[in-house]
């Protein structure tokens, strides 16, 4: 079988990718390992309507749970509340999400198989040979093109040569229930930090519709114990917003909160989280996904026409995605490496000292910002210099 | 090996991106471990259930 474009993994950026590809007329698979695309999840389903706004995409606010703002707490409880226009997202509800990208992907043209995993590839005539297996057993299929959106665990990645292996100290480890009747401001978003929290990572709880999700990640460097173990205990610590509540899903994950792995090569490109492309402070990563496979698909577009899908061509897309993420990303990651070296103290200090839009300027990393505030605060000098050395 | 406890896997796979020498591989919903494991222990370190070790 022949294919312009094989897409392996259905997610949001694999959906994206396919949809894109086929409505610019070209023969594309997509292929899904598990039965049905969508759950389990591995996500705690934030997307800001900012992100929205920039893949070009609605959601039906009937399904999905609107939210105003976002509330940050200090291992004290100590709370700093974050509102206005940039605070705006969504919780989706991500099971009707990706069958609903999945569904656009196929009326656009695409072809979807589920229950099917790619097992490996080759090169075979300039084109790549991937073996498929699932209900009608195995077959080969050869793609001018190849994306890679098979997430965290990419296979697409290696197989390719690239040095895509997640590192431990760049990577979370997630674990997240959906509960019911949880106690908290149903408009708001809330984060919880502190080393006792969830050591280098926070927790988090995003309402939802009827339930919310309830998670958190730690970097393995400083945890004591598993992350099934501290949402445990956050979850024990907490009665007041959790007496009442029990969980009705469970979800664990990995989320890269770093990116140095290649994304092209001759006739391959990695989208989203294949890619790690994830917003290293907070660990979103699904408008990153979509937008990923939007400028694959317009660089990829032109290379497919003059069938020229070398390496170089399509490096056109790691330049864009550069151009427009690099330099951001450099500087969360700054910003990463700052909020790592804070102690307890130091949380309770900025809860005390940072109002909601002083969280827009620390998250831009912008060095005056501290520099101000330590002229009106000599205690802060501590705290400005673990920003200011990395 | 390392040993995968079957009721504790969530089959999140994120392991399988950890695995420095590709021998971890979620087929579907079921998590397989090749002989290619080393035992490194880094899958161990990472799974936010419990659900890896390696043997003693």
């Amino acid at each position: 079988m022949n294919v312009d474009v094989l897409v392996v993994g259905a997610g949001p950026a694999g959906s994206i990718a396919a949809m894109e590809f086929a409505r610019r007329g070209y023969d594309t698979l997509v292929v899904e390992k598990k039965q049905e695309i969508g759950p389990p999840k591995r996500c705690a389903e934030g997307v800001s309507q900012n992100g929205l706004d920039t893949v070009g995409l609605d959601v039906d606010m009937d399904v999905h749970h609107r939210i105003e703002g976002a509330s940050l707490y200090a291992p004290s409880g100590k709370r700093v509340d974050m509102t206005g226009g940039d605070m705006f997202g969504y919780v989706l509800e991500r099971k009707v999400f990706e069958k609903q990208l999945a569904s656009q992907a196929i009326n656009a043209g695409a072809s979807c198989l589920v229950d099917t995993q790619a097992l490996d590839m080759h090169r075979s005539n300039g084109r790549w040979a991937v073996r498929l297996r699932g209900l009608e057993g195995e077959r080969e299929v050869h793609a001018r093109l190849v994306i890679g959106a098979d997430g965290v665990e990419s296979k697409v990645g290696r197989w390719a040569g690239f040095q895509s292996v997640n590192r431990l100290t760049d990577y979370h480890s997630g674990i997240q229930y959906e509960m019911a009747n949880v106690n908290v401001d149903p408009g708001h978003i809330h984060l919880f930090f502190g080393t006792r929290v969830a050591p280098l990572g926070y927790a988090w709880i995003f309402p939802k519709r009827f339930s919310a999700n309830v998670g958190l990640g730690v970097l393995e460097r400083n945890a004591e114990m598993s992350a099934h173990g501290y949402l445990r205990r956050f979850i024990d610590s907490n009665p007041d917003i959790f007496a009442g509540a029990s969980p009705i899903e469970i979800n664990a994950g990995g989320v890269p909160v770093n990116h140095f792995t290649e994304m092209v090569g001759d006739g391959v490109m990695l989208v989203g989280d294949a890619a790690q492309l994830v917003n290293p402070i907070h660990g979103g990563g699904i408008i990153r996904a979509m937008h990923s496979s939007q400028i694959a698909a317009e660089i990829a577009e032109p290379a497919l026409a003059n069938d020229d899908l070398s390496r170089e061509r399509l490096g056109g897309y790691v330049r864009r995605w550069n151009e427009l993420y690099e330099e951001k990303t450099a500087k969360l990651l700054k910003l990463r490496a700052f909020l790592e070296k804070l102690e307890d103290k130091d949380f309770e200090l900025l809860a005390d000292i940072l109002e909601g839009e002083d969280i827009f300027e620390l998250s831009q990393a912008r060095i005056s910002f501290f520099i101000k505030k330590m002229l009106k605060r000599p205690s802060l000098l501590g705290l400005a210099k673990k920003y200011l050395t990395d | 090996m390392i040993r995968i406890d079957r009721e504790r896997c969530l089959h999140c796979g994120g392991c399988v991106g950890l695995c420095p020498v590709d021998a971890l591989t979620l087929y579907g919903e079921r998590l397989e471990v090749s002989e290619a494991c080393t035992e490194c222990g880094i899958c161990v370190r990472f799974c936010p259930v419990e659900a890896l070790e390696v043997p003693q």
